[in-house]
């Protein structure tokens, strides 16, 4: 592989795995237990995919647990706390449309990740499901859910503009970014128009600067999550499990 | 068991009646109900059943259910610190069974004429209780393994004679819970091998869990027969098909050679193979340690039941915005929820 679709895979690993941690934190906490299998299952299929992905760019354990948050190359949106549960819900719809476009389009094509891609269409088109579901019940539910899924959208807004900024050794130009984000903006602005809610209004320039991730420059509450995903692995040098 | 299902309706006029007529109907249909539960007939839900059956059906069930929710929690414990992808993914993945296993089961329940919500606030309140055994805490990658062999083994040393239980519905629950029960074993064990076989930190952690874990599995088993309360009439019922203490030897038989093959000992000096008796002796259960878990003083009863709580109360508006929903969709035939 070479470097630049290495990075490529990195990327769009680090977004699958960092996400799929996230995920991982509901287990136990969840407001109904049909979402205890909800969010579970969508954080193995995320899971899934950190694993093919990182495996094509190097050992993925080596690179999940001993590398450092400056080298880590996910999205700002992925790593952010859970919040409520509108709040991650918001975080699901943003990324997983994301998603799902991206691999839309790298499945059509013939590149490397084209095979992954097929697959991970599949996945995601259940986890943009779920978030469309979970948004119109919110958004359209009480005046609390109303209000709480409005401020989890708003909060994370800021942070979708990195999605659409180009990855090194995915061969989108502007062009096929520009119509992502089209598709992108079509797609969460119509589930959000059916909740009776509105695209958020504000920049989105991530914490600091758009495209912020990708460079390994991250929000405070990364460098926490590692800590605790890496712990024990670190502490066994060497060892396997 | 379709031949005791009587014309003239619920269990509950028959057990209030008063004429004559109704109290030889109500006899009648307990001699039925007898004859067909020891001919190792199926009872079913629209079947006429004795109400303490039901009751002692539901007691039973809605404390197997919530023990798989709760028994969520030691383990999620772990999620986000395992030490491999490999292993994260499996851990996800059996914690995710067990939520399904609990909605199984409390379907299953669901069927006697109980609801998931009114099971659940017994369980938020104190007033059904679930496996002692996850009041302990999970202090080491190693309890996750501990857990799988041990824990999932001496559970389904319990359930698999339940896949032959009177009750059709508990019954047919549990033949597809303890196959995805007995994969979790083995993937316990594995891990714990893995461990065993590595390196002497990695060893030790293993020891260590075994240690801590092999008398609260023991104790999984319930009380010796002698205290048992609801024993003799649950295995009249062909509830249950084997005493407490039968099923411990069963699994202490078991446990005893694999703990030999995973190369780690087990926390019992007195722990040997009796010849004449064909099964291993081992030593004394301290049941005053079980009966003080099971009365809320374990190592982690407040905070089991306080997790659950809270995850059902801050979900409470969740729960509302869904019902909201689905009344507003419904009404208006725009859309139905799905």
């Amino acid at each position: 592989m070479t470097e630049t679709r290495t990075a490529a895979a990195l990327a769009l690993g680090d977004d699958a795995l960092i996400l799929s941690h996230r995920l991982g934190e509901w287990a136990g906490h969840a407001p109904v237990l049909e979402e205890e299998v909800a969010l579970a299952n969508i954080a193995l299929d995320l899971l899934g995919q950190a694993r093919v992905l990182l495996s094509l760019a190097g050992d993925e354990d080596e690179l999940a647990f001993l590398r450092e948050e400056r080298s880590f190359r996910n999205l700002q949106l992925v790593e952010q706390p859970n919040g409520d549960f509108a709040h991650t819900i918001a975080r699901q719809l943003y990324f997983s449309f994301y998603q799902h476009e991206l691999y839309t389009v790298l499945a059509a094509g013939d590149g490397p990740f084209a095979p992954l891609a097929a697959k991970a269409v599949k996945e995601t088109a259940y986890h943009r499901d779920h978030a469309e579901q979970w948004t119109l019940r919110l958004g359209d539910g009480t005046e609390e859910s109303r209000a709480r899924m409005r401020a989890g959208l708003d909060a994370l807004w800021k942070f979708t503009g990195e999605m659409f900024l180009p990855v090194e050794g995915l061969d989108l130009d502007q062009a096929a970014l520009e119509a992502l984000e089209a598709r992108w903006l079509a797609a969460v602005g119509g589930v959000l128009e059916r909740a009776g809610l509105a695209l958020p209004e504000g920049p989105r320039t991530g914490a600091w600067a758009a495209g912020a991730g990708r460079q390994g420059l991250h929000t405070e509450p990364f460098g926490r999550l590692l800590a605790e995903m890496q712990h024990l692995h670190r502490s066994h040098p060497g060892a396997s499990w | 068991m379709v031949a005791v299902t009587p014309e003239t309706g619920t269990s509950g006029t028959v057990d209030g009646a008063v004429d004559g007529q109704s109290a030889d109907l109500g006899a009648q249909l307990r001699a039925d109900f007898d004859a067909a539960v020891a001919a190792d007939e199926r009872v079913e839900p629209r079947d006429w059943m004795p109400e303490e059956y039901r009751a002692s059906l539901v007691r039973q069930m809605a404390q197997h259910a919530h023990s798989e929710i709760i028994g969520m929690q030691p383990e999620a414990n772990w999620i986000t610190r395992a030490p491999s992808l490999r292993r994260k993914a499996i851990l996800m993945a059996k914690v995710q069974d067990e939520a399904g296993h609990g909605l199984y089961l409390y379907s299953a329940a669901e069927t006697l004429g109980t609801s998931r919500d009114e099971l659940l606030d017994k369980l938020h309140s104190g007033k059904q209780k679930y496996s002692s055994i996850f009041n302990y805490p999970t202090l080491t990658w190693a309890d996750v393994g501990a857990i799988g062999w041990l824990v999932d083994g001496a559970a389904i040393t319990n359930q698999v004679p339940i896949c032959r239980c009177s009750y059709g519905p508990y019954a047919r629950a549990m033949v597809r819970i303890c196959k995805e029960e007995s994969f979790h074993q083995r993937q316990g064990y594995e891990l714990l091998l893995a461990l065993s076989q590595g390196t002497e930190a990695q060893h030790a952690m293993a020891q260590d869990a075994v240690d801590r874990w092999w008398w609260p599995s023991l104790m999984m088993f319930g009380p010796p027969d002698d205290e048992s309360a609801h024993s003799a009439q649950s295995m009249a019922w062909r509830i249950k098909r084997h005493s407490n203490d039968e099923l411990r030897q069963r699994f202490v038989d078991i446990a005893v050679p694999q703990a030999e093959s995973l190369g780690l000992t087990l926390p019992d000096p007195d722990l040997k193979w009796n010849e004449e008796r064909g099964h291993h002796d081992f030593g004394a259960i301290d049941w005053a340690e079980f009966w003080d878990v099971l009365k809320g003083n374990g190592p982690c009863n407040e905070q089991r039941i306080s997790q659950r709580r809270t995850a059902h109360e801050e979900g409470a508006w969740v729960r509302e915005a869904a019902s909201a929903y689905a009344a507003k969709h419904t009404s208006t035939g725009r859309e139905v929820q799905a």
